[in-house]
C-alpha cells in the first residue's frame, strides 16, 4: 500500500511526513514525529486524552484522518511551554493539584486553552462544559476546573 | 489495517467514487468513521473525501435554511439565524465533538446517537441526494426508513423550514451523565400554530426504536387544539404507542417507555 506525504504545521515548525491510509493523527504525532503529549486513552473518541487544537480548534487527534491536517497548524501540549517558562495553565495546573497521575492533563490542558483564548473570562459552567469531552479517573475534576478558573484570573490580573 | 483515503474536490466525483465501490466509506467529520478504522472494522476499504465548499455552505431565507453536509455543530452554534438549532446542536458530545461531527453523518449514526436528526424530522427537513444517477431530494422519513441502503450515496444537504416563532419549535434531549452524554430519550417538537389552534404537528423521538421516529398518536392527540394542560396530558399519554425501544447500557426499553410522556410533558410545558 502506497503512503500518502503529508505537510502540516507542528507546533509553528513546518514537519513533513509519509503516513499509511486511514492512520490516525495520534499516531502520526506519537510514532512518527514522535510528540508524546497527546495519549492515547481510547481511541474512541471517548476520553480526550487525545485532544490538540487544529487552527485553534480542539479536536480528537485520534478521530481525525491524519491527511486532514495537511496544510493545518495543529497544536499540542508540547507547544504550550515557552522555552524553560512554562504557559499559565500549566502553571495553575501545578499550584491547585490539578493533576495526580498525569494521564487526562494534556488533553485538559489543550481544552482549557481552546476555552481561554475565545473566551478568557470563563464562568465556572463554562469550564465544566469546555472540559466535558475529557475524563479524569483521579481528581474528581473540582482541582482541574480551580486551576483554569486561576489561570483566566491571572490574565485578568496581568492584563 | 491500512485503507485506500480518496480525496476528491467536487461532490460530484466523490459520489461517484462511492456509487461504484460497495466497501467505500464516505468521512464527514469522521467521529463514527474512525472509530471504526481504530477499531480494526475490516468492512471498510477505501475512505471516500470530498473538500468541496458547497458541503459546507449555510444558506438562511426568510423561510427555510439549507445546511450543507458538512457543516459542524460548531459552526451552527456560530451561526444566530440558526438559534432554533442551538438546543440540538449543542446537545452533542463535548466540544471537540461538536468541533469535528457533521449534520451528514448524524443522519447516519445509530442510536443511541443522531440527536440532531431527531431535530431535522420534526421540522420535516429534506436531505438533497447525489448518487450513481443524479441527484435528488428525499423526505427524512423516507431517507431514515431507506437509510440501510443509502451506502452509495452522498447527502449534499439538508433543509428544513424555520418555525414561526420560538414557542413553535422543542427539543429536549434527556441524558444521565450532564452536561455530556449518551441519549435516554431525545425528543422534539415543531408544533406551529395557526389562529390559536395547533395545525400540523410534529413530534420526533430518538432512542425510541431502530431509527428516529414520529410519535404519530401524540401528535394527533394535538392537532386542533390549544396547548393546554388536557391537550399536553393526552399527547404524554400517547407518546409511547408504536415506538420499540432496545435495553442499552444508558436505558432499559421499559424505562424509556416509561419516561417518555413525562419528559413530553416537560418538553411541552415548558418546565425544566
Ligand atoms: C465521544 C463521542 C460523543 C458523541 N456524542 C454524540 C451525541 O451526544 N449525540 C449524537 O447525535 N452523536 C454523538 N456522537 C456521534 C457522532 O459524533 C455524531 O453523530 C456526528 O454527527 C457524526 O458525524 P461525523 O461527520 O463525525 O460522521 P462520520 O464519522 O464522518 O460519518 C458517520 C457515517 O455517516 C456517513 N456520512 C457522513 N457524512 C455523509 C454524507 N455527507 N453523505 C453520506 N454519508 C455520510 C459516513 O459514511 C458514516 O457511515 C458522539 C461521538 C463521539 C465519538
Ligand atoms: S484517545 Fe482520543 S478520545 Fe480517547
Ligand atoms: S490526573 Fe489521572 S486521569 Fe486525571
Amino acid at each position: 500500500m502506497p503512503k500518502t506525504a503529508l505537510q502540516f504545521h507542528h507546533n509553528g515548525r513546518e514537519v513533513a511526513l509519509f503516513v499509511d491510509g486511514g492512520v490516525n493523527l495520534l499516531v502520526a504525532l506519537r510514532e512518527i514525529i514522535g510528540d508524546m503529549t497527546p495519549k492515547f486513552g481510547c481511541g474512541q473518541g471517548g476520553c480526550g486524552a487525545c485532544s490538540v487544537l487544529i487552527d485553534g480548534e480542539l479536536h480528537l487527534s485520534c478521530l481525525t484522518l491524519a491527511e486532514t491536517a495537511a496544510g493545518r497548524a495543529v497544536e499540542t501540549l508540547d507547544g504550550l511551554k515557552d522555552g524553560p517558562n512554562l504557559h499559565p495553565l500549566q502553571r495553575a495546573f501545578m499550584e491547585h493539584f490539578a493533576a495526580q497521575c498525569g494521564y487526562c492533563t494534556p488533553g485538559m490542558l489543550m481544552a482549557a486553552k481552546a476555552l481561554l483564548d475565545r473566551n478568557p473570562t470563563p464562568s465556572r459552567d463554562e469550564v465544566v462544559e469546555a472540559i466535558s469531552g475529557n475524563i479524569c479517573r483521579c481528581t474528581g475534576y473540582e482541582p482541574i476546573i480551580n486551576a483554569v478558573l486561576a489561570a483566566a484570573a491571572g490574565g485578568r490580573a496581568r492584563a | 489495517m491500512t485503507v485506500t483515503v480518496k480525496t476528491f474536490a467536487t461532490s460530484g466525483e466523490a459520489a461517484a467514487a462511492l456509487s461504484s465501490d460497495r466497501s467505500a466509506r464516505y468521512l464527514g467529520g469522521g467521529t463514527l468513521v474512525m472509530r471504526a478504522l481504530n477499531e480494526g472494522d475490516i468492512s471498510v476499504s477505501t475512505v471516500v473525501r470530498a473538500t468541496d465548499q458547497a458541503l459546507a455552505r449555510i444558506e438562511v431565507t426568510n423561510l427555510r435554511v439549507t445546511i450543507g453536509a458538512g457543516v459542524t455543530f460548531a459552526r451552527i452554534l456560530a451561526e444566530r439565524d440558526l438559534g432554533f438549532l442551538h438546543a440540538p446542536a449543542r446537545s452533542i458530545g463535548g466540544p471537540a465533538v461538536r468541533n469535528m461531527g457533521t449534520v451528514g453523518g448524524n443522519l447516519f449514526a445509530p442510536s443511541p446517537f443522531g440527536d440532531f436528526t431527531v431535530a431535522l424530522l420534526a421540522l420535516d427537513a429534506t436531505i438533497a441526494m447525489q448518487g450513481g444517477l443524479g441527484t435528488r431530494d428525499l423526505p427524512i422519513e423516507e431517507f431514515l426508513q431507506s437509510r440501510d441502503r443509502q451506502n452509495g450515496a452522498l447527502v449534499l444537504a439538508i433543509s428544513c423550514q424555520r418555525p414561526a416563532s420560538a414557542d413553535a419549535f422543542r427539543y429536549r434531549k434527556v441524558a444521565r451523565i450532564k452536561p455530556k452524554g449518551g441519549s435516554v430519550i431525545t425528543l422534539a417538537a415543531h408544533l406551529p400554530v395557526s389562529s390559536g389552534r395547533i395545525s400540523g404537528a410534529r413530534i420526533a423521538l430518538g432512542s425510541m426504536a431502530a431509527t428516529q421516529i414520529r410519535a404519530r398518536a401524540a401528535e394527533r392527540a394535538l392537532e386542533g387544539r390549544s396547548l393546554d394542560s388536557s391537550a399536553i396530558s393526552a399527547a404524554a399519554a400517547a407518546i409511547a404507542e408504536g415506538t420499540s425501544p432496545t435495553d442499552s447500557a444508558l436505558a432499559s426499553a421499559w424505562y424509556r417507555r416509561e419516561v417518555a410522556g413525562v419528559h413530553l410533558r416537560r418538553l411541552l410545558s415548558g418546565q425544566e
